[in-house]
């Protein structure tokens, strides 16, 4: 049964240095504020699973706090580079980053097999491409019926999967809708699993598309944390900054622009309330500059 | 009509790409310029085409142009929405994608595509994103259209990293593939199809204004040029207006938004 927590409590307990985390989230429901407490606690020597690791993962790229990074695209999306990232990989800075590649289809296939308690997932992949010879996770096997043969990955089962929903009841199930991403997958893959939701409500009832509940008993725990996402969305609750998006291109291309940003904004905010509101500040001074 | 001082050479990658996609086709689309031409193609002459993205979203139809692959409008106008390993197994693997296409830093004369790094890749001068879902969209879809623009660095002799094959390093790599691989290279010079017997690029379109000259300059190997080249048909005004009126609703919904480098 999941316990209803608050974001530092679950994070102290259930993430350590050293741990396989994965924090899912396909452009739509990123679990930012959750990244942000990771960085504060200060834990070091993560490795982090995700397939489109976005800023989020570039900032604990750039704090330190990342050993290793298994992805299969890592961009701003829409923008560009993600500059931490980049720096770690091409300079070694802050420290060096091991890196363990795949395709979306590979790593969708590995959470898939580790949420159904199988070694590998099997599927059509990687055909004529150079990432086999640089990841050892990817391999061949000849179907047994057919004689074909189909690429093969390891399941992936991180220690620890974080995401973010719109609501959760009082019970601790946990519901999400809209693009949902690999979410569902990579928290039944996971021994533990933290879930930030936008809301807690009285009574779970469907909304919108592709509507997912996860039931109570396969989450560890689950903290109320509003725009828990942002700057990405949480479709019905709010809209995709795009702006901050477009400023990360600025802020992460320089080392000491992003670490003044990550002093100030995460690592002397006490939460993601405080978080938010000097970053609503910072927003309103900066357009009345421009103005 | 139309003259070549009326449009520039992006608008014309896109109106030519956008033409390449029939009507009714099922296309799965990536963020940039192909989700610029697959929207016009929607807007104009396909308004059948059913467009996928690979965030789950199946059948949308963004007023705006997403700024990302999973912006919300892609989920809201969606017929369905599917989780991502739903997408690539039952929608992409399963063979129901009719076109798909491509981008990349890199493209080799066989249509093979580089989006990982420059340079070695255990030390790379660049790291790039990396494979997203493109290895797959390569190998399984009917056919694969690749949007670049035209430029030595771009066209290359040999691929730094082969993320998606076009037709593999020697023109032999596509057996056990299910989709037939690329049929058109468009850019912002003209237009390149494989050979049907040696599987390697050859300019078979130039774009009006263009010297032939100008494309083999800017390709990094000796670019073979069609028998029978032709010059591309000029964008109408009415895929001209519609693609300028898209790009003005996006600037005006996604605030500095900047039409996608490719």
């Amino acid at each position: 049964m999941a316990e209803i927590t608050t974001l530092a409590e679950a994070v102290a307990e259930f993430i350590h240095d050293g741990d396989v985390i994965a924090m899912e989230g396909f452009t739509h429901l990123i679990p930012f504020a959750a990244g942000h407490e990771v960085i504060r606690q200060g834990r070091r020597d993560l490795t982090l699973c995700r397939l489109t690791p976005d800023l989020i993962y570039d900032q604990l790229i750039g704090a330190g706090c990342v050993r290793k990074l298994v992805f299969s695209w890592g961009g701003n999306p829409g923008v560009g580079s993600l500059h931490r990232f980049r720096d770690a990989v091409e300079n070694g800075y802050p420290r060096s980053l091991e890196m363990e590649e795949h395709s979306h289809a590979g790593m969708a296939a590995r959470y898939a097999a580790g949420a159904a308690g199988l070694p590998l997932g099997v599927l059509r992949a990687y055909a004529g491409t150079d990432l086999p010879a640089q990841t050892k996770s990817i391999s061949s096997i000849t179907c047994p019926f057919t004689g074909e043969e189909l690429a093969a990955v390891a399941a992936l089962r991180p220690d620890v999967t974080v995401i973010h929903a719109q609501q959760a009841d009082w019970k601790g199930n946990v519901a999400f809708w809209g693009i949902t991403g690999v979410q569902k997958e990579a928290v039944l893959a996971a021994r533990h699993s933290i879930v930030t939701v936008e809301e807690v409500v009285d009574e779970l009832v469907p909304h919108g598309p592709n509507h997912v509940v996860l039931p109570s008993f396969v989450v560890s725990a689950v903290a109320p944390v509003p725009q828990g996402c942002h700057p990405s969305y949480a479709m019905g609750y709010s809209s995709r900054e795009n702006r901050f998006y477009l400023d990360w291109d600025r802020i992460s291309a320089d080392r000491g622009i992003f670490e003044e940003w990550l002093r100030r904004f995460v690592l002397e905010t006490s939460d993601h309330i405080e978080y938010m509101e000097l970053l609503d500040e910072a927003t309103a001074q900066v357009g009345e500059a421009r103005n | 009509m139309s003259s070549t001082e009326a449009f520039s050479p992006d608008e014309v990658m896109t109106v030519t790409a956008a033409r390449q996609l029939r009507d009714g086709a099922v296309c799965f689309v990536g963020i940039g310029p192909p989700s610029e031409a697959a929207n016009l193609a929607h807007l104009t002459h396909a308004p059948n085409l059913v467009l996928i993205y690979e965030s789950g979203t199946i059948g949308t139809s963004p007023r705006v142009l997403p700024l990302s692959i999973g912006d919300g409008e892609l989920a809201e106008t969606a017929v369905s929405v599917v989780s991502v390993p739903e997408i690539f197994s039952y929608w992409l693997q399963g063979g129901r994608i009719d076109v798909g296409f491509l981008s990349a830093a890199q493209i080799d004369r066989y249509a093979n595509l580089n989006s990982t790094v420059i340079g070695p890749y255990k030390r790379p001068q660049v790291r790039l994103p990396g494979a997203g879902g493109a290895p797959e969209i390569a190998a399984a879809v009917g056919e694969v259209l690749v949007m670049i623009r035209h430029h030595r660095r771009a066209f290359v002799e040999r691929v730094d990293f082969l993320t998606s094959v076009g037709f593999g390093r020697n023109g032999g790599g596509r057996s056990g593939l299910k989709g037939a691989g690329p049929t058109a290279v468009i850019t912002n010079l003209g237009v390149l199809r494989p050979d049907q017997q040696t599987k390697e690029l050859m300019l078979t379109s130039i774009h009006p204004g263009v010297a032939v000259s100008k494309v083999l300059e800017e390709t990094g190997w000796n670019l073979k040029v069609a028998d029978e080249l032709s010059v591309t048909p000029p964008p109408t005004d009415l895929e001209l207006a519609t693609l300028r009126d898209l790009r003005h609703r996006t600037r005006e919904a996604h605030q500095s938004w900047k039409p996608a480098s490719g």
